[in-house]
Parts: C-alpha cells; structure tokens; sequence
C-alpha cells in the first residue's frame, strides 16, 4: 500500500494536532468575546437606564440627591477629545510619514521609532503630570487645553505608530510606480501611498480617539472638573471620565446610575464611532 | 540588416557603466547603443544583471541611498547619470512599466490623468482626449470605455498592465522601459502586449528585459545578452538567435545553459 493512504500516521496525527489547536484557538476566542459581551451587557444593564432619560443629556450633574445629568461632562468631553485629536493627529501622521517613506532605515528614524514606542506605553498619569507641570502650574489654574494637550500627546503615539506601519505596507513597486512617472515624493505620497493606506491610518486614528475618550489620570491633574455648564477651554471643564470616577467613588446611589450611564456613552460611542468609519471606508478603491 | 543598423540614430549610449548594490558589484563596465524607434531586448539567466541595466536608465536606483552606478549613460548630448540632471525629469522621458502591474490605488481615468497632471495642465476635454488616445494605443479603450471610474485594481492582471502601459504613455516619453512586462500575464495577454509592443516602436524606443527568448526574438530588432553583470553579446536580434559570434549566448539561446 502506498503511504498515502487514509491510515498514515504522520497524517492522522497532523491531524489530532490540527483539531486541538483549532479547538484551542476557538476557546481563546470564545474567552475574550465573552467578558467583552459581559461587559457590554453589563454597561447596558447598568447604564442604560440613565441613557433613556433625556434629562442625561440636558442637565448638569448634580449635587447627590438631587435630579442632574451629565451635560456638561459630554461637551467638556467632546471638546477636549475632539481639540487633543486635531492637535495629535497632524503632528501623528506627518511624524509617521516621515519614519515611512523618509528616514526609514536610517539612525533618526530607528530612534524616533523607539522614543515614539516608549511614549506609547508611558503611563498616561505621567503624561498628565508633564503637562501639569509644564503648563498648569505655570498658568496657576485647570484648564481645558491642557487637557487637550495631555490628550494629545497621547494620540501622538499611537497615530505615528500606525500611521508608519500601514504605509510600511504600501508595496515598495507602487513608490516606484510613481517615481517612474517623474513623480515628486511628496506629490507620491499625498496621492499614492496615503490613499493605498489610508482605511489603515483612519483605523489608528479611531485607535486613538478610543484610547483618550476614557482616560481618567491624564485629566485629573489637567482640569479637573466643573460641576456648571462651561465650553471655556482656559477655566476647568467637566468631562465624562473624572465625572464617572468621582460618582462611581462616591457612596450614592442616584450618582452610582449617572456614573454607569456616563461609562455605557462613552464605550457605545466609540463602538460606534469605529462600526461608522469602518462602513464609510469599507468602499476602499 | 548590418546597414540598416549603422544608419539607424541612436537614442541612448551607455558608456562604461558599472553599478554597485552597497559593496556588491552587478553591473560591469558595461557598454552599448540603444537604437532609436526600434525594440531593444535584454536576455540571460536570472542575476546577470539586465533588470539592473535597465533600472539605471531612469535612474530608478537613486531612489535608495545605498545603490550607485559608475560611468555615462548619454541621452540627447546629456549624461543621465550626472547628479544635477533632474531625475523626474529623466523618469517623465524615459517611462517604465514593471513585472508586477502597479494599478493605483483609484479610478481608471484617475490612473492615467495622474502621471499627466504632473507635467500638463489640460482642459477636462483634453484630458478625456489624452486618456482615450492613452487607453487605445494600449489596446485597452475598448475593454475599460464603459467603466472609466471603477477601481484600476478592478481589472485583470493582463488588463492591469495595459493599463500600466497607457498610464506610460500618456505622458508621451521618448522612450519605453519595460521590465519583463508578460511574466505574470496569461498566453493570451502576453500576445496583447506583444502585438501592441511592435504598434509602440513606430513612436517609441523600447528598452524590454525579458526572461522568454521566444518572447525577445517575436518583439525585439536588437537584442543583448548578458551574464554575471557583464555585456556578452549585443547584435541584431536575427544574428543572434542565428549565428551568434560567442559560444556562451549560443550556448544560452539553445538551451544548454540557463
């Protein structure tokens, strides 16, 4: 009999082999989806109460045992993600692009590429006292665009990370491809290598947007909080993750929901956020 | 033919060229003329050095920093190699189409309007003139006419490297690298761009590296066949594939070695 038969036992033990990994690697799976669908659930459960109530998002959070909402934690929020990642987004990509089609291989790029993988995973309380003491205290008050800039440089990171390993992807036949045409680099860049690339740079931009829309530390030493409607950038602004971190800490029950409901907005609109790009994007030429 | 060759203008002479990959020596004092409006064909055996002979002519290796080439590669009175020569300039009159085709990443149209966007600026008329004539000549108007704004990388391999084709065209260079063009393309595409290779040597001076000598005897007038970086023989491609002088190209082109 040939050895290619039905009985090897080379092959039937490749085989053992591949149905245990294939089991393993579905139970990994099933591990992580389940606390993250727990937690989903758990957030909806909690909070999803508070979030049908228009009062969350027209009152400003309250003294314990009154009625409030969290007004104005979402628009110090939304300002202060929304400023730190138009600050950090141009400065991630062009940082980025710089490590990828420019200083690649060279000393400057492979050191920037470390420092820039060091910031990525630097504590962001760190983050939040460089700024306090660079800005804050010099300036003698919280404020909105430290904030912003702690919030920034933390996108900073993420996004040149991304940004040069998806260009990184970019095949090297379609640089030339340009090139060959009498192409300039720059002119290559905008209208090549960003576009072949660019539902990858998005995805790290969202990445970031993500990260900075829950981070607490950075916050608490930049401005603090504001229990009064205020959009001011220069005076404290309230925002969602100091709020749910002083009302979860907080020993009442009517704060406990406020701080559930600001947690399951802030995690759906990111969910969210990223399922829209991802469907706008998808249409990729 | 010997007559028909010394009347013939020549379009770039490469003059003791020499090229370095970092300390690696692949091209070695390499001399010759490319004639004018003719196919010229570049054979040996992988490694000998023809894709980096014909890289040079557009200078694709300035592109990395630890590539270098020696010696002259006169166009038109002027030494390309000459590091004050303008390299896009040289790229936009000397057009290359590579082994992979290289669609960009965005329409048809878009495609080729990119690479003339860059030196002209036309009316939408004119450009939609420019991309038909572009498109015809590279025998591809016809298959892609009704879907000018659909993805480039919608279309098949063959298809996509006609359209690499126009994209070079369009630009009207005087002069056409084509680095082993038909290796990943089916019989029937490869017959394409043969048939259209012999229509562009009426306009152009094409330069083809290729690995199939079938393919160099059909498409080519000269032909030049190198190993291990050097020049062995370059003659007519009729003399060569007939009655080569040198034992090795004999040796190569009937397959006794290669």
């Amino acid at each position: 009999m040939s050895v290619i038969n039905p009985h090897n036992k080379l092959y039937l033990a490749r085989k053992r082999v591949n149905r245990i990994m294939l089991s393993v690697s579905g139970l990994a799976l099933a591990f992580g989806i389940f606390w993250l669908v727990w937690i989903l659930l758990t957030l909806l459960y909690q909070g999803g109460y508070a979030l049908t109530r228009f009062s969350f998002f027209t009152e400003m959070t309250p003294p314990p045992g009154s009625d409030g909402g969290m007004a104005n934690a979402i628009a110090g929020s939304l300002l202060m993600v929304g400023f730190g990642t138009l600050i950090g987004t141009p400065i991630g990509i062009l940082a980025g692009t710089y490590l990828a089609e420019y200083g690649r291989r060279s000393w400057l790029a492979s050191a920037t590429r470390f420092l820039n993988d060091v910031l990525l995973s630097a504590p962001s309380i760190v983050i939040g006292l460089f700024v306090y003491s660079l800005y804050v205290s010099h300036v003698k008050h919280f404020s909105g665009w430290a904030g912003s800039f702690a919030l920034a440089l933390l996108v900073i990171p993420v996004v040149v990370r991304t940004t040069d390993d998806m260009l990184g992807l970019v095949p090297g036949s379609l640089r030339e491809a340009a090139a060959a045409l009498g192409c300039p680099t720059w002119k290559m860049v905008v209208f090549i290598t960003y576009r072949a690339a660019r539902s990858g740079i998005l995805t790290g931009v969202l990445l970031a947007v993500a990260r900075i829309s829950g981070e607490t530390a950075p916050l608490l030493f930049t401005v603090l909080n504001n229990q009064f409607w205020s959009v001011d950038m220069n005076a404290p602004l309230a925002n969602l993750p100091v709020v749910i971190f002083q009302f979860a800490m907080s020993p009442y029950e009517d704060w406990h929901r406020l701080a559930w409901g600001g947690a399951a907005l802030i995690t759906f609109a990111v969910l969210f956020l990223n399922i829209i790009a991802r469907v706008l994007f998808r249409k990729n030429v | 033919m010997e007559k028909q060759k010394i009347d013939m203008k020549q379009k770039l002479r490469v003059n003791n060229l020499s090229f370095f990959y970092g300390g690696y020596q692949a091209l070695k004092s390499i001399s010759l003329e490319i004639p004018e409006k003719r196919v010229t064909a570049f054979i040996g055996p992988s490694g000998c050095g023809k894709s980096t002979l014909l890289r040079t002519f557009n200078r694709m290796y300035s592109l990395y920093p630890d590539q270098r080439a020696e010696g002259e590669i006169v166009m038109d009175g002027e030494n390309l190699l000459d590091p004050k020569q303008d390299v896009s300039l040289i790229r936009a009159k000397i057009g290359m189409v590579f082994q992979k085709p290289t669609p960009f990443p965005m329409s048809i149209y878009d495609n080729i309007a990119f690479g003339v966007r860059l030196f002209e600026k036309l009316s939408l008329a004119e450009m939609d003139d420019r991309v038909e004539w572009a498109l015809t000549r590279a025998a591809l108007w016809g298959e892609v006419k009704e879907k000018l704004h659909q993805s480039g990388n919608s279309l098949s391999g063959g298809q996509q490297q006609r359209l690499c084709i126009a994209r070079g065209i369009a630009i009207k260079p005087e002069v056409l690298l084509l680095d082993e063009p038909c290796s990943a393309l089916d019989p029937i595409s490869t017959a394409k761009i043969e048939e259209l290779i012999a229509e562009l040597k009426n306009d152009y001076t094409v330069v083809i590296v290729t690995h199939n000598m079938q393919q160099a005897a059909r498409v080519s007038d000269f032909t030049a066949y190198m190993y291990l970086g050097e020049m062995i023989e370059f003659d007519a491609t009729d003399t060569i594939f007939v009655k080569p002088r040198n034992k090795a190209t004999e040796d190569y082109i009937t397959g006794r070695f290669g």
